[in-house]
């Protein structure tokens, strides 16, 4: 890797910890050690299923919420504290200055993502008192969840590359959620005709696929995932972060900084 | 690198990731079918759906009948057999929204019939519909799909004719539905009766895709009716010459039919060497049951969910 870009990327990340931001992980694992004691307390036979949903659903939404809280101001910061010009000024790229951005970002969440993929793990030994082969499709719909990751910070950074930190947040928030009922999207436009099919079948490709990447029910019920759904959904999931970080960087190329 | 060529890069780059998003997504699709239906599943509690909903339970009540819909018309357009998850949507959908009255009565016409044109689970049909009377009383409509289940899918033809009075009963009831229940007091003949219902559906619905359903049945009805009469007159013709007709002709100059008969699309219908009615274009007459050539399948269904199975 280009080693500006490592830069960027090893700075945003350390500017994540030194805001606190793995502080989650101890909110994180007093929910899912809370829920494991209480579910096995007051529930019969789906202390496992709990673990399971609420674990990955968390992981999911802690991720999702940085994501976009660090996404949306990876930009506008730098250009409030100045220190955009400072970087800029120095034989940094504006491109590479993005793609180290989108990296370090990833990489704190890939980090938050194992802690709390341990959390979900260590839960699952507690409630259950043993961990079967079949757990092991807990880790494919944790790395699902990292895919989910990358797109969300290419989106967050793709808006905040033009856009005020509080409309980013709002623009990828949305499309988080629309994102996740893409495929009823999709659905809904198949059975639209004319224009508005027409229509509707754009916006239903055009908005990202998270819902190819839940599988947290279907692990959480003992199911496998299927290799090619990992292979197709890591596809995917490089070639839309590729789409909007190439978006972000023919914008902020553009961008009048002064 | 230079800006303008940096640009030319990330507009590449932009193309053919927006360009293998799309391939992508389209193989996704192609190996999740049903998935989004069958994970929708997994939480069948409409309790605590309605709880997940946080309020919008109306809301998520559309979606789930839009999922119903949607299911029902892949597997009506695929001709499957097969449509285990509609009872369930269906009963999700009511729950969350017992208001939501085209549920009962195009869902109960997607459950009653018999593959491919419904799921064939007549009794889950009028279990959906009653569930839909109890919340819905002052509906006339449902006890009119009440008693078109009964008549149509399981032949019942005393509670299809109390169903009809018990929506004869209900204020403001469309005035047919005492007729209906009447007629069936009289036991009035299958063609006819059956003529009525879709007449009645024609005339009450204001929905395009209903009225040419309605259209399309009623022609099949006159088919079948025509097939069934002109045979009887072969019969009849046998009886008395000893030998079949060769043509229609034949029949003319025996007295027993004025001229040469005709389908409702104004095509002749044909007259077989052993004495069967075919009709020239079978295609053309959907839900046909007689006139057709040995060993006709009908044409698979259109692909629109909302021109099959309604009434």
């Amino acid at each position: 890797m280009n080693s500006r870009i490592a830069h960027v990327a090893f700075n945003t990340f350390r500017e994540a910890v030194r805001d606190r931001v793995l502080y989650n992980l101890i909110a994180f694992a007093v929910l899912l050690s809370g829920a494991a004691i209480l579910v096995g307390q007051i529930s019969i036979d789906i202390e496992r299923l709990v673990v399971v949903n609420l674990g990955l659903t968390a992981v999911t939404l802690f991720g999702v919420v940085i994501a976009i809280f660090i996404g949306i101001g990876l930009v506008s910061k730098e250009i409030e504290k100045r220190t955009l010009y400072t970087v800029l000024s120095r034989p940094v790229r504006r491109w590479e200055f993005v793609v180290g951005k989108f990296l370090g970002l990833t990489g704190t969440l890939l980090v938050n993502t194992f802690f709390m993929g341990v959390a979900v793990f260590l839960a699952l030994w507690y409630v259950a008192h043993h961990l079967e082969r079949g757990d092991l499709s807990i880790t494919a719909a944790l790395y699902f969840i990292v895919l989910q990751f990358l797109i969300v910070c290419a989106l967050a950074l793709l808006f905040s590359s033009f856009s005020s930190p509080l409309l980013s947040a709002v623009f990828t928030f949305a499309l988080f959620v629309i994102g996740s009922l893409s495929e009823d999207l999709r659905g809904f436009a198949a059975a639209t005709k004319g224009i508005a099919g027409a229509v509707a079948s754009i916006v239903a490709y055009l908005v990202p696929n998270f819902s190819a990447m839940n599988v947290v029910n279907q692990v959480a019920h003992g199911e496998t995932v299927a290799g090619q759904l990992i292979l197709y959904n890591t596809l995917y999931a490089l070639l839309y972060s590729t789409m909007a970080i190439s978006g972000a960087v023919l914008i902020f190329q553009r961008r009048n900084l002064k | 690198m230079k800006s303008s060529r940096l640009s030319l890069v990330a507009s590449v780059m932009l193309l053919l990731s927006l360009v293998g998003t799309v391939a992508t997504l389209r193989t996704l699709d192609g190996l999740r079918r049903d998935a989004t239906l069958k994970e929708v599943l997994y939480i069948h509690s409409p309790k605590a759906l309605k709880r997940m909903s946080l309020g919008y339970s109306g809301l998520v009540a559309d979606l789930y009948w839009t999922r119903a819909v949607q299911y029902f018309g892949s597997r009506h357009i695929a001709q499957a057999s097969d449509f285990h998850l509609l009872s369930p949507l269906l009963e999700i959908t009511t729950a969350l929204d017992p208001k939501l009255t085209v549920a009962y009565q195009f869902g109960s016409n997607f459950l009653a019939p018999a593959p491919p044109n419904g799921a064939g689970e007549p009794d889950k049909a009028v279990s959906l519909v009653e569930h839909g009377i109890q919340n819905n009383p002052d509906n006339w409509k449902l006890y009119y799909a009440l008693g078109f289940i009964y008549y149509m899918d399981l032949k019942d033809y005393r509670k299809a004719g109390e169903a009809f009075q018990r929506g004869a009963d209900v204020p403001k009831a469309h005035p047919f539905l005492r007729l209906l229940a009447a007629q069936m007091a009289q036991h009035a003949g299958e063609y006819r009766m059956s003529r009525m219902l879709w007449t009645a559906t024609y005339e009450t619905t204001t929905q395009e895709q209903i009225r040419r359903n309605a259209v399309d049945h009623l022609r099949a009805l006159r088919v079948d009716e025509d097939v069934t009469q002109l045979e009887k007159l072969v019969a009849t013709y046998r009886e008395r010459t000893g030998r079949l007709p060769l043509t229609f002709g034949d029949l003319v100059r025996a007295g027993l039919i004025g001229g040469v008969p005709a389908d409702p699309t104004g095509q002749p219908y044909k007259l077989m060497p052993d004495g069967r009615i075919e009709v020239r274009y079978p295609d053309t007459l959907l839900y046909i049951t007689k006139g057709t050539p040995a060993g006709y399948m009908p044409p698979r269904p259109k692909a629109d969910p909302a021109d099959s199975g309604k009434k």
